[in-house]
This record gives C-alpha cells, structure tokens and sequence, in this order.
C-alpha cells in the first residue's frame, strides 16, 4: 500500500541504522509517547535494530492503559442496563475495571458492540429508537474530532437516545508529568505523530525549552521512527533542545482547524485522572454545558460508581518510564494478558503486553535465538 | 494510540458529513472527510477512526528519502 | 393417499416451528421436504436410527465440529459449506480419506425454511464435492432468542491409509514449514459484512475441502510429518499449536506468507496482524527438510495450492516458541493471542 510499504524497506532502514550508530557517542533514552509507535517498533523489531546504548521507553500515549479504572467501572455498570446498546473501540473491551470488564459483561447478557467509527454507534442509536445507545469516547487529541463530530451529528439528527462516556485525555499535559518526575530518566521524546497532525506543533516549544528536552513529531512506519530517533540523537549529541517535525507529510505546524473548532465547540478542557498516575490538571476533556444532554454520566447517574486499583498493579511506574515491564514483580507470574491487573498488560500497544507477547525471552540474546 | 491509516480518496459526497470511499489498497470504507474540506478524489488522506483528520502532502512525502540519499552523498 | 418418499412436500410453513423439532408429523414433513432431498443416498435412504457403513478395511480418522458463524452466508461462502469443508479437513489433516458425515442441526424458532434448503443445498454441493456422503443426521429446535438461526454440528469418518502417522509428535527440528496459500481471506471476508466495521473489498473467504492438496503430497511421495489447517486464531495458532505438541520452535519468515492486497488492506485499517485472521482453506505442512522443494511442486499442482511457499524451518526447542523473522530482519515471539483479535484505533 502506497504509504506504507515505501516507509517499510529494509535496506533504507539499514541505512538510517547505519547513521544513528554513526552519530551515538553516550547513552540516550528516548520515550516514544504514542502507544502506536511502541506498536510499530516491537513488530519490526526496531528496538532491536539500535544500538545498545540507546534506550527506547514506551510513553503513556495509550487511551486503554490511561482510561482511570473508575471510567472502565462505570461503562461496565452502564453497559450491564438492559435498555443500553453499549458501542465502543474494540480496544476497551478487554480492560480490566476493579471488578469485571466490557467482555464479561457481555458475557452476561449485556448488549455489547464494536465499532470502526463513532459515527457508526449514532448509526446505531438511530436504528434501535426504542434502546439507549452509549458510545465510550476514549481517545487523545487524535481521537477527540471524531468523538465531537459523532455528538454534533446526534445533536442534528435530534436523536435523544445517544450519548458519550467521555474519557478524554491530552497529551502535553501528560509529557509535563513525565518530565517533571523526580528521577526522570527521559532525554529525548518522539512526540506523537497523528495527535500533532490534528493539534499541530504549537504546544511542544515551551516544554522543550523548559524541560530541555528535544522533542521531534514522528510518524510511525519503520523508516520514521528510525528517522525520528536520528533526529533526537543528533540534537542531544549536539546539545539542542528544539522541537523538529519528521512528519512533514501530514503534520502542518497550526494542524488541522476544523478538527479543532468542532473539537472546542464540543468539549472543554478539564482536570483528569490517569490510570495509574493520577489526576494531572487540566490534561483531559468533558463535554460542554450546550451538550450535557449527551453526557452519559449524567443520564445514568454513575456518580460514585468505582472500586480501586489492583495495589500490585505498577502500570504508573511503567507509563513514567521509571520501571521497566520485566522489573515488575506481578509480571507474568500474578499479571498476564490472559489475567491482567492493569491496562498496560491488555492494550496492544500496552508496555507490558508488548513485553510479555514478543519479549518473554528477551533476557536471552536478542540476536542469538 | 491513534491508528492512522492513509487511503485514497474515490469519491467525495458534499453534506454535513462530507462522507467519501477512500481505497486502502483493494479496501474501500465510507469514512467522514469533513475534517479535510479539500481532500478531493486522488488525493491520500490519513484516516482515524473513520474520520480523514489531514491530507498527505506527496512532495513533502518524498523528502524521507531525499534526506538518505544525501546523507550516504560524500 | 398415494404417498411419494422421493418428492419434497410442500410445508405448510415458511419458518421454523417448535413443532419442526417436535417428533411429530411436522418433523418428519420437515425431514422429507428439506434435509432428506438434498442429502440423499442409499445409506439415508435406509432410514435407520444409525447409519451402516461398509468396512474400509483400515484405520479410520472419527473427527467432528461445530459451526457457529454470523452471518452465515458470507462473500465466498456459507454455514452450510463451512460444516462440511471443515470437517472434511479435520479428516485430511490425519492422512485420511473423507469418507461419510453426520449432520446435527440446531434451528432457531422462526428460521426461514427458505434458508435452510439453501443451506443443505449448499452442504450436498460441499459433500459432493469432497466425495463424501452424508449418512446420518439430527435436527432440534430451540426457542426463539436461543439460537443464532441455525447451528450444525458434523462429525466425519475417514479412512486412514497403511501405517501412515501424521501428528505433531513426528515434527523434527530441520523440517520444513510449507503453507498452500495465502493466509486471512476467510476472516476478512467475514468481517467486511459484519455490522459496525462492513467494508468493500474482493476478498471472499478462502473456505475449500484441503484433501486434495494432502492426496497429492501422498501420492507424490511425500509422507508428511504433520498438517494442520489454518481456522480460528489463523498461522500465528497453528504454527502455535503445533510447537508446543511436538515440543520443537519454529521458525518463519513475515515477508515469505503471502497475503493478497485486500487481506493486508483490512488488516492495516482495522489494526490487524494477518497471521492471526482466520482462514478456512489452507494447510500448513511440515515436511523433512529434504522433501521441502518437492512438497511445494506437488501442492501448486493442485487445486488451491497454486500459492503453497515454504515459510520456515523447525529448530529444537522444547519450550515450542515460535519465532518470527520480521520484514526488517529482527526476530520476535509469535505468540497466541489471549482470544479474538479485535478492530482496534490505538
């Protein structure tokens, strides 16, 4: 496929590996924030393709490993209502809540369905008028104007019987977070490449310069990242910190309007809590007033609904890049993607399950097997 | 997070969904392009979640490549 | 009242009744209208509560499965066709010779009649095709809600030729890993008319009797070690299953299992691998090395093995890991998935 296969060759990989090794002359950890990243280089293996001393840390850019264990706890208590027609990304089904998942309940009768598209569950809401139809809008910034575009369009259409369990998050706040950690370990980040394509560049230079870390837009083919981590590498080895864009051919510095004018005119920025991390203010969005009548919490008076998370659970450790999947003692002895005690061990971009699926031996030679 | 996706666009119907067929390969899925009012049939969109959120800048997209032939130049 | 077994009889109904699965007249019309029609045969027509076969004189292959699919008619396919095909394949995968079914129905409350007779119009072209006859049957029914239309389990008897043992216990590292096709079509096809994901593609399933291809490695000269057909879970549970039983790795090359462009389109739209999507209609056969060049000839000389490529070797170890040599040429564990792969946008 034209845009992809081009972005997949192995001897233009070769070479970008070629010049990274060139550049290197000390250790660097690069956090790669986007889940779909982390996706990419455990597939191709790209981790494996650099050279020791740089170090790749998987970031918290995943709705699943993010979304608060309360959020999951409420679309599990919303999901089980007979009435409701419970619509989501086929990504959070396996969630583990405090108590039960979207699959169990599903498994107990509950009316449970995947979608490609936001806009399919209002698709949904208007085939099944006697039903209420609930859509778990999880997502960052990416994510975020198909969610509005699905409520304004069940606004139009008048359908009375939709709403959104919002969970949604923002990615700059959440990089705050981790650079401002005390031990922070993070030298450089990839930033996350479809995210900036629809929010633009413009919030990244203040916390590259008061961080001082470089900060470089990346796409997520093979090639892009391995471009991208060059492009970190050169500026730590030439002590810059500046934010540089290697997906020029989507990323526009302002990103894309539209998206973000429905996005503003259907959601406000407010505090939220991470999975795993806690609540970080101003680092997510709810629906605004106008549009309360689609806020599924209100309607079905979740308020309260949650249990805790597993204690054994380290998954904020994970996200921060402060612990390593493997160094967690419930990995893949009390916590595996059949059982897992938190998100980062379901997703598919979840540190630890990408650990656990393609790493389980990586204490052996990568190269020898 | 965030599976973008480029395809093509076949066709494009004006309204407020601005709903288009773009090809992903021999693929073709109805998706929204209203965040993108000027993708038109040719042109190559990301597409997330069913909804085309940027148009693919094909000059631009040549450059990955520009830049490692340069660099093996001595 | 002249009554004449070989003719359908009218029903009196259009959709399924409780009364259908009820003992009485109504499911003996159900019988002589739909099912004993279609599937007709000497050993059917004998009309005994169990079916005499004659004796091969050999080991038989006993296998049976259950077919749940949605919808169930499908591009490329149906429920009926997959009943048969894929039990036909059970057979094939021992080394045997289809030889006769059992067909068990479940039917839902208010299933369109109209649709089970092209269903077991469907399962007798199936049958015919596979040289199979379809001997003894079953049909219940179930309250409306209870069912997903209609549910069919088939059990098949295959006869096994001389001392042939094809089995995961007779893997040994050095084999060759030979796949007879491309791999995901079945479940893309699926997928592209289910609610809430449908898209347009040219895929249709791949589903297709696979004892042929198996007739022809044996025949040639080739006894192999094991087969195993691709279904749920797709190459990535197969290659899966058969380390960990035969307690050997495996390793495969990404870049040398083909896919067709609309099977990779789906799966980069919908954040899928296509070594775990489901296939209907492909074999993986492990062969010793030796025998590798000769296995992939004698597959592409039949029909559905036209695109049989070797894909891997098997190496020793006893923890049966699969290891899969990346397309950038790193290596991975191909591991099975905790259950179905899901459309996913992260």
């Amino acid at each position: 496929m034209r845009f992809l296969d081009e972005y997949r060759d192995p001897v233009a990989a070769g070479k970008w590996v070629a010049a990274i090794r060139a550049l290197v002359t000390r250790p660097w950890n690069i956090m790669e924030v986007c889940g779909g990243q982390t996706h990419s280089i455990v597939r191709f293996g790209i981790d494996e393709l650099l050279p020791p001393s740089i170090r790749l840390i998987h970031g918290p850019g995943c709705p699943v490993c993010v979304t608060p264990v309360e959020l999951i706890d409420k679309a599990v208590a919303i999901a089980a209502r007979p009435e409701v027609i419970f619509c989501s990304f086929g990504d959070m089904l396996r969630v583990p809540g405090s108590a039960s998942d979207l699959f169990r309940v599903k498994s107990l009768g509950g009316d449970v369905r995947i979608v490609y598209s936001p806009l399919d569950a209002v698709k949904v809401a208007e085939e099944n008028p006697g039903r209420k139809v609930v859509f778990f809008a999880v997502g960052f910034e990416t994510t975020a104007p198909a969610n509005a575009l699905a409520v304004a369009e069940a606004h139009r259409r008048g359908l009375g019987n939709f709403s959104v369990l919002v969970s949604h998050v923002l990615v700059p706040p959440a990089l705050e977070a981790v650079l401002s950690a005390p031990g922070r370990i993070v030298d450089g980040l990839l930033a996350a490449g479809h995210v900036c394509a629809v929010m633009g560049t413009e919030e990244y230079p203040p916390i590259a310069l008061r961080h001082r870390v470089p900060i470089v837009v990346t796409a997520f083919e093979p090639l892009d990242l391995l471009e991208g981590i060059h492009m970190v590498v050169k500026q730590l080895e030439e002590g810059r910190h500046e934010v540089e864009n290697q997906y020029h051919r989507l990323v526009r510095a302002g990103g894309n309007r539209p998206a973000q004018d429905l996005v503003k005119e259907v959601f406000r920025v407010k505090d939220r809590a991470w999975r795993g991390i806690g609540t970080i203010p101003m680092s997510g969005l709810g629906l605004r007033e106008d549009y309360a009548a689609f806020d599924a919490e209100g309607i079905f008076e979740v308020e309260g609904v949650g249990g805790p998370e597993s204690p054994d659970c380290r998954s904020g450790l994970v996200l921060q890049g402060l612990l390593k999947p493997t160094e967690c003692p419930a990995f893949g002895t009390t916590c595996t993607p059949d059982n897992p005690l938190g998100a980062t061990m379901v997703s598919n971009e979840g540190a630890c399950a990408a650990y656990y699926r393609y790493r389980r031996h990586s204490q052996e030679p990568a190269h020898g097997v | 997070m965030c599976l973008g996706i480029p395809g093509k666009v076949v066709d494009v119907e004006e309204g407020p969904l601005r709903v288009g067929r773009v090809a992903f390969g021999d693929v073709v899925k109805e998706v929204s392009l209203v965040f993108v009012p000027d993708a038109a049939p040719g042109d190559f969109v990301v597409v997330h979640a069913g909804t085309g959120i940027e148009v693919i800048d094909e000059a631009k997209a040549l450059r990955v490549f520009e830049t490692l032939r340069l660099m093996e130049e001595p | 009242m002249a009554f004449e077994l070989n003719c359908p009889v009218p029903l009196r109904h259009e959709t399924i009744q409780m009364a259908h699965g009820g003992g009485g007249r109504m499911m003996r019309d159900l019988l002589e209208a739909v099912m004993l029609p279609a599937f007709r045969n000497d050993t059917l027509e004998s009309r005994h509560d169990s079916a005499l076969l004659p004796d091969p004189g050999s080991r038989l292959a006993f296998t049976t499965d259950t077919y749940v699919v949605r919808p169930r008619f499908f591009p490329g396919g149906d429920i009926g066709e997959l009943a048969v095909y894929g039990t036909v394949n059970d057979l094939a995968m021992a080394g045997a010779t289809p030889r006769f079914l059992s067909v068990g129905m479940i039917l839902e409350e208010g299933y369109p009649i109209e649709e089970l007779r092209r269903v077991v119009a469907s399962m007798r072209r199936a049958a015919d095709r596979c040289g199979v006859a379809i001997v003894t049957g079953d049909t219940k029914v179930v309250d409306k809600g209870k069912g997903d239309g209609i549910y069919i389990n088939t059990a098949g008897i295959g006869s096994v030729p001389g001392d042939l043992v094809v089995g995961p216990g007779q893997v040994r590292p050095g084999d060759a890993v030979i796949l007879s096709g491309d791999v995901g079509r079945h479940g893309v096809a699926v997928m592209s008319v289910r609610e809430g994901i449908a898209f347009q593609t040219p895929v249709e399933s791949d589903c297709a009797p696979l004892h042929g291809l198996v007739r022809g490695l044996l025949d040639g000269g080739v006894t192999p070690h094991c087969l195993r057909d691709a279904t749920r879970g797709g190459l990535a549970a197969v290659l899966n299953e058969i380390a960990t039983d035969g307690k050997v790795g495996v390793e495969v090359v990404e870049a040398a299992v083909p896919v067709v462009p609309g099977v990779e389109g789906a799966c980069e739209m919908l954040g899928l691998d296509p070594l775990y999507v489901a296939c209907e209609g492909c074999l993986v056969a492990f062969v010793a090395g030796p025998d590798a060049d000769r296995a992939v000839i004698l597959l592409r000389a039949r029909e559905g093995g036209e695109g049989a490529v070797r894909i891997g070797t098997v190496v020793e170890d006893g923890r049966g890991t699969v290891i899969l040599r990346t397309r950038l040429g790193t290596r991975r564990i191909l591991d099975l998935l905790s259950g179905e792969q899901l459309p996913r946008i992260c």
